[in-house]
């Protein structure tokens, strides 16, 4: 079952005089449990899908629907409800409240939620010992590590188990080990049946992806799907806490970035 | 979310940044504290003035010669015009009234007193031995003025406590002679110190017999007339009654102005109310002012957590909970402020009581409810608009900040 269906979309900012389409004619449709990686260059319109697959943003005209159900008219509340419950969010710059710590940070969607005190609790203490992070519970964003701060975010996006997990460029503010050992975390959310769409500049770790999307100019210029090649034991599930160690061989050509401007006057 | 979580979520954003939160609080502590002291000051006055008029005993009408222009009592026109003589033969024909119970006509003057080789000026009130019923005073030695003719008063003095300490460094002085003007007078009795009193303070009285005081300061007219009724309930009788004798007496002519105490009580009372009132509402205004800090301050918090408040709604949270929890802050740095201030406030009144221990310094409860709701209510008032800025901000933007 397709659990993301985008049909005619399109994503416009008036800028002044000037009309950017953001995004164009899009038509993607995304299968639960899939691994997207969302490439191109910058300014193609890959956070703007993002946002708007993640109901941030509506689209100017088109159709979502997510898990079969047309979300884009729905009401703002009622969109909050689905963020709460279905979608999951990890950004760049990890995005924690600072004068949270590690566990009240991993509890924020639960509380938001309204979920009771001691159910939070107990799946905040598992999320910790999943991402390994049993030793930095109380812990602020400024006390822990790049890799640490965004294995928290990771399990904040997670603790509500949603359908979809959405990462933009998730190692953009790491170094290349860390960044590979989040990109492994999220690999092994997704082999445990979670939909995974990562936007990356990154074409190392876009490959390691099932499927592209190469996004320019607002629009789909290549999708994978058609030509995927890679098996699904290619890479084996690990420990969330442990390295994703394994040499990834390109299975697809690697994308460089390119400097197009998207926006027409 | 749930309310505990709300409020505990808005607890620890305003811990976030102290030093901005005490500022505020501060700002509202300010305000309330203003409206507690200076409430507590203009109604201590307020109690002052009621507990003084209370000591001059309660069942009272005054009567002073002279019209008033509104015929009711104020301070402002409490000074009459073209007064016909109110006379002792006036007073003495009043206790005859049914609702009388006693009668003490009043002179009153400067003049100086001359005994044992010391000088010093001092008021002279002429009246008769019935006044110290109705002011129910205390003898230290001797006796008050002896029961006598009106008209054919002994040449005795009763003097104030503090008159014989002064005259007579504090030894007994019953018995001695005293020199008013050009009348040698034998003092018979010495009063019992009161204290500081309201206007004229008895302490520093000398009494002597009313026709001694006529003579003395060469008048034939009374200062006033203190008519003392049978009951409270009798008052208004016996302010009917003295006015429509004197009325005949004085040929039909309504020309002296009758009051009671509880007139003038009321006046006052009213008067010292309304400034009270006015000095809160004065003091109101800097909780108005703390209003509008506790709302830039907020404002400032909605900019500087405007990444948070988009993480907040990409985590799923609703507009409604968003507004909710800056609502809750801007309320607890308002209560916060009002609890800190209520407690500066009495911390205040109690400075001022231990500093004039006679004035009854407490703030009305009315202006602490009035202060500590309108702080609340400020605060939530003023912070309704950054709540809903906050609410409103779309989280695409929101999350770029940073
Ligand atoms: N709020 C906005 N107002 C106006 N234009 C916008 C807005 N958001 C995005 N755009 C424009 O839409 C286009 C797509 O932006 P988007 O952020 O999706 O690009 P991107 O692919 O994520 O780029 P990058 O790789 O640099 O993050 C850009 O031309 C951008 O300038
Ligand atoms: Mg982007």
């Amino acid at each position: 079952m397709a659990v993301i269906e985008l049909a005619g979309i399109e994503r416009i900012f008036h800028l002044g005089d000037s009309v950017v389409h953001a995004l164009t004619h899009l038509d993607v449709g995304i299968e639960a449990g899939e691994y997207v990686a969302i490439m191109g260059p910058s300014g193609s319109g890959k956070s703007t899908l993002l946002n708007l697959l993640g109901l941030l943003d509506r689209p100017d005209a088109g159709s979502y629907r997510l898990e079969g159900r047309d979300v884009t008219t729905l009401s703002p509340d009622e969109q909050a409800a689905v963020r709460s419950q279905r979608i999951g969010f990890v950004f760049q710059s990890f995005h924690l409240v600072p004068r949270l710590t590690a566990a009240e940070n991993i509890g924020l969607p639960m509380m938001l939620a309204g979920i009771p005190a001691a159910e939070r609790a107990r799946r905040v203490t598992q999320a910790l010992k999943d991402f390994g992070l049993d030793q930095r519970a109380d812990h602020r964003p400024d006390q822990l590590s790049g890799g640490q701060r965004q294995r928290v975010a990771i399990a904040r996006a997670t603790i509500m188990q949603p359908a979809v997990l959405l990462a933009d460029e998730p190692t953009g503010n790491l170094d290349r080990a860390t960044g590979e050992d989040v990109i492994h975390l999220l690999e092994v959310l997704n082999q445990r049946g979670m939909t995974l769409i990562v936007v990356t500049h990154d074409p190392k770790i876009g490959t390691r992806a099932r499927r592209q999307l190469l996004m320019e100019d607002g629009e789909l210029r290549h999708d994978s799907a058609a030509v995927h090649l890679r098996s699904v034991d290619d890479n084996p599930p690990g420990p969330l806490s442990g390295k994703g160690g394994d040499d990834v061989s390109p299975a697809a050509p690697a994308l460089g970035e390119r400097s197009a401007p998207s926006s027409t006057a | 979310m749930r309310t505990a979580d709300v409020l505990r979520f808005a607890r620890d954003a305003a811990a976030g940044y102290p030093l901005r939160t005490a500022l505020s609080v501060l700002a509202m502590a300010i305000g309330v504290a203003a409206v507690v002291v200076l409430t507590s000051l203009g109604d201590g006055a307020r109690r002052y003035v009621v507990e003084q008029f209370s000591a001059l005993g309660s069942n009272l009408v005054i009567v002073l010669p002279g019209r008033s222009a509104t015929g009711g009592f104020s301070p402002a026109n409490a000074v009459t015009t073209t007064p016909r003589d109110l006379t002792v033969d006036d007073a003495a024909a009043l206790i005859r009234l049914p609702a009388v119970r006693r009668v003490a006509p009043v002179v009153a003057g400067n003049s100086e007193i001359n005994a044992n080789g010391r000088l010093r000026e001092t008021v002279v009130a002429g009246t008769v031995a019935s006044y110290r019923d109705i002011r129910s005073f205390k003898m230290a030695q001797g006796t008050f003025l002896p029961e006598a003719d009106w008209n054919r008063g002994a040449l005795v003095a009763v003097i104030g406590a503090k008159i014989q300490e002064e005259i007579f460094a504090g030894r007994p002085a019953v018995g001695e002679l005293i020199r008013l003007g050009d009348r040698r007078l034998r003092i018979v009795g010495v009063l019992k110190s009161v204290g500081q009193g309201l206007g004229m303070n008895t302490d520093e009285l000398v009494f002597v017999p009313v026709s001694v005081a006529q003579s003395l300061f060469n008048t034939h007219t009374l200062f006033r007339v203190l008519v003392e009724a049978r009951s409270r309930d009798d008052l208004e009788a016996v302010k009917r009654e003295v006015t429509a004798l004197l009325k005949a007496r004085h040929g039909g002519e309504e020309d002296v102005t009758v009051i009671t105490q509880d007139a003038v009580l009321a006046t006052f009372d009213k008067l010292l109310r309304a400034l009270t009132a006015a000095v809160a509402g004065i003091a109101a205004i800097s909780l108005a002012v703390a209003g509008i800090l506790v709302m830039n301050v907020m404002l400032v918090a909605v900019t500087q957590r405007t990444a948070e408040i988009g993480l907040l709604k990409a985590l799923g949270a609703r507009g409604a909970t968003i507004r909710d929890a800056f609502l809750a802050e801007a309320a607890m740095i308002s209560l916060a402020g009002a609890l800190t201030g209520y407690g500066l406030g009495l911390f205040g009144a109690f400075v001022l009581r231990q500093m004039y221990p006679v004035f009854p310094a407490y703030p009305p409860d009315w202006a602490v409810i009035a202060a500590l709701a309108t702080a609340l209510g400020t605060g939530l008032l003023f912070g309704i608009m950054p709540a809903r800025r906050a609410a409103r901000l779309d989280p695409v933007q929101a999350l770029m900040k940073h």
